[in-house]
């Protein structure tokens, strides 16, 4: 080993971090939002006394939970062309790129594991609120929508948190459809400058700090719920 | 939408000359399910041993067990998997260094993926152990001591043969978690199931026909996989256990 070259990752911080960087959070909280907004939908399908519904909602999670993230980032990045040629009928594939590609993915993906967390968190709340909800003339949409989710997405929040931390360090596996995320980039300057020791160890410390930082947060978080409960 | 279906595809010769693609896919299965069994191997014995010790009242043994759990956990798998790939030969002896790196295909991938594999999964091993020692009622270890045995007789007969029952349900799901995570491999240029379907796409341009094959082979594994743990469940069950059993599945969620 030829020494540890500081230069080589101090001089590269600006690409890093405001192109690698911003990818990587943009698209880890937009999937978020997309992902928790699909979870719960589908958490509500799979609770649905239709059992049609709550069968392909079933399948669904299933299907997404038993193949490979890697498996599924493919999926999409050949598949979205097609279905966008199909809806916006084209003859041809459209191009989406990278980034929309990945939120797709991320979202459909995560959307799996956000509903099982929101399954829960619906069925942790007494039935007897759901049935008041009812006797006071409410329908199921506004029962959902005052009583039950906002206590289930309370109850739920440091799970949600925490399945969030993994969705951040999922997303560098667009690494194999060659995204510059953060881990993307530093790649590509890793292998253009041959200093890969030092990219990649600079790498593992950023994920580490932040997921790390993280994680604690949600644990100050759930201590702080747990008492107010 | 113009795909041209073709599932003949899958019979057809692949450029390699080993066989069909079907054959081609197969034996990415047989060499992702190689690299999750010998990584799960090495889960098991460090992320049993560590778990149990976090469970001990030596805090410092506490301590270094979190701090290993933390390390692992918080930084992403394909950085770990580049890590132990790019990163360690270079930081070893130059000789060890160069053994490792000149490695013929594909040991030169599948040994840094098992060890990647193997360290990433003992963590959430290490986190159920420690989840089902600590389901079991406290009254188990004070009996342990007041029958006069030490803590580690305490743990070889009481706790470590309830615990070990405990922890099959979760156990299935990571051992589900370690096959599909073997993908992860294929960036370090280890051909298993998906890398497979990659350039089975590449070289037939059949895309969704490699794929769809690929799902549907993981679909069939994960299914085989809960059948066999279930009837290990059945095989191992003490009557009474069934309660403490629960807890540990609530604590793991």
């Amino acid at each position: 080993m030829s020494g540890f070259d500081w230069g080589e990752i101090t001089s590269n911080l600006p690409y890093l971090f405001e192109v690698g960087m911003v990818f990587t959070v943009k698209l880890t909280v937009l999937a978020m939002f997309g992902g928790i907004f699909f979870g719960t939908l589908l958490a509500m399908m799979r609770l649905s006394h239709l059992r049609t519904v709550s069968m392909l909602a079933g399948g669904y999670v299933n299907l997404m939970r038993s193949i490979p993230l890697v498996l599924v980032i493919f999926w999409f990045f050949f598949l979205v062309p097609y279905i966008g040629a199909w809806i916006l009928r084209e003859p041809r594939p459209i191009p989406v790129g990278a980034f929309y590609s990945a939120l797709i993915t991320f979202t459909m993906f995560e959307a799996a594991y956000y509903c099982e967390i929101m399954r829960a968190g619906i069925q942790s709340i007494a039935r007897g609120q759901v049935w008041s909800g009812y006797a006071l003339g409410l329908d199921y949409w506004q029962t959902m929508g005052h009583i039950v989710l906002p206590q289930a997405f309370r109850n739920m929040l440091p799970v949600l948190l925490t399945q969030t931390i993994i969705l951040f360090q999922d997303t560098s596996l667009v690494y194999v459809i060659s995204a510059t995320d953060f881990l993307g980039a530093a790649a590509k300057i890793a292998n253009r400058d041959y200093r890969l020791v030092e990219m990649y160890s600079f790498v593992a410390v950023v994920y580490f700090i932040v997921s790390f930082g993280l994680s604690l947060l949600v644990r100050r978080l759930q201590s702080k719920i747990a008492v107010v409960r | 939408m113009n795909y041209h279906w073709n599932w003949a595809i899958l019979f057809a010769q692949e450029p390699g000359g080993s066989g069909t693609y079907l054959h081609y896919l197969l034996v990415g299965l047989a060499w992702t399910l190689a690299t999750a069994l010998a990584a799960w191997l090495i889960a098991l014995s460090i992320g049993g041993i560590v778990g149990t010790l976090r469970t001990t009242n030596h805090p410092w043994v506490v301590r270094a067990g979190n701090a290993y759990v933390e390390i692992f956990r918080n930084v992403p798998l394909l950085v770990q998997m580049f890590l132990w790939y790019f990163v360690v030969p270079e930081l070893l002896p130059a000789a060890l260094g160069d053994w490792i790196k000149q490695m013929p295909p594909p040991w030169g991938s599948y040994v840094p993926a098992v060890l990647c594999l193997g360290l990433y999964t003992s963590v959430r091993i290490a986190e159920q152990t420690k989840a089902s020692i600590q389901s079991l009622p406290r009254g188990q270890r004070y009996a342990g001591t007041a029958m006069g045995l030490s803590q580690f007789q305490t743990y070889r007969y009481v706790i470590l043969p309830q615990a070990v029952r405990i922890i099959l349900p979760p156990l299935t799901s990571e051992f589900m978690n370690i096959i599909k995570n073997s993908s992860v491999a294929l960036t370090i240029g280890l051909m298993e199931l998906t890398g497979r379907a990659k350039s089975m796409q590449e070289f037939s341009f059949q895309v969704f026909e490699a794929f769809a094959a690929a799902t549907v082979i993981y679909m069939i594994t994960n299914l085989v996989v809960v059948l066999g743990m279930r009837w290990v469940e059945r095989k191992v069950r003490v009557p009474g256990l069934i309660s403490a059993t629960r807890g540990a599945q609530a604590a793991a969620h």
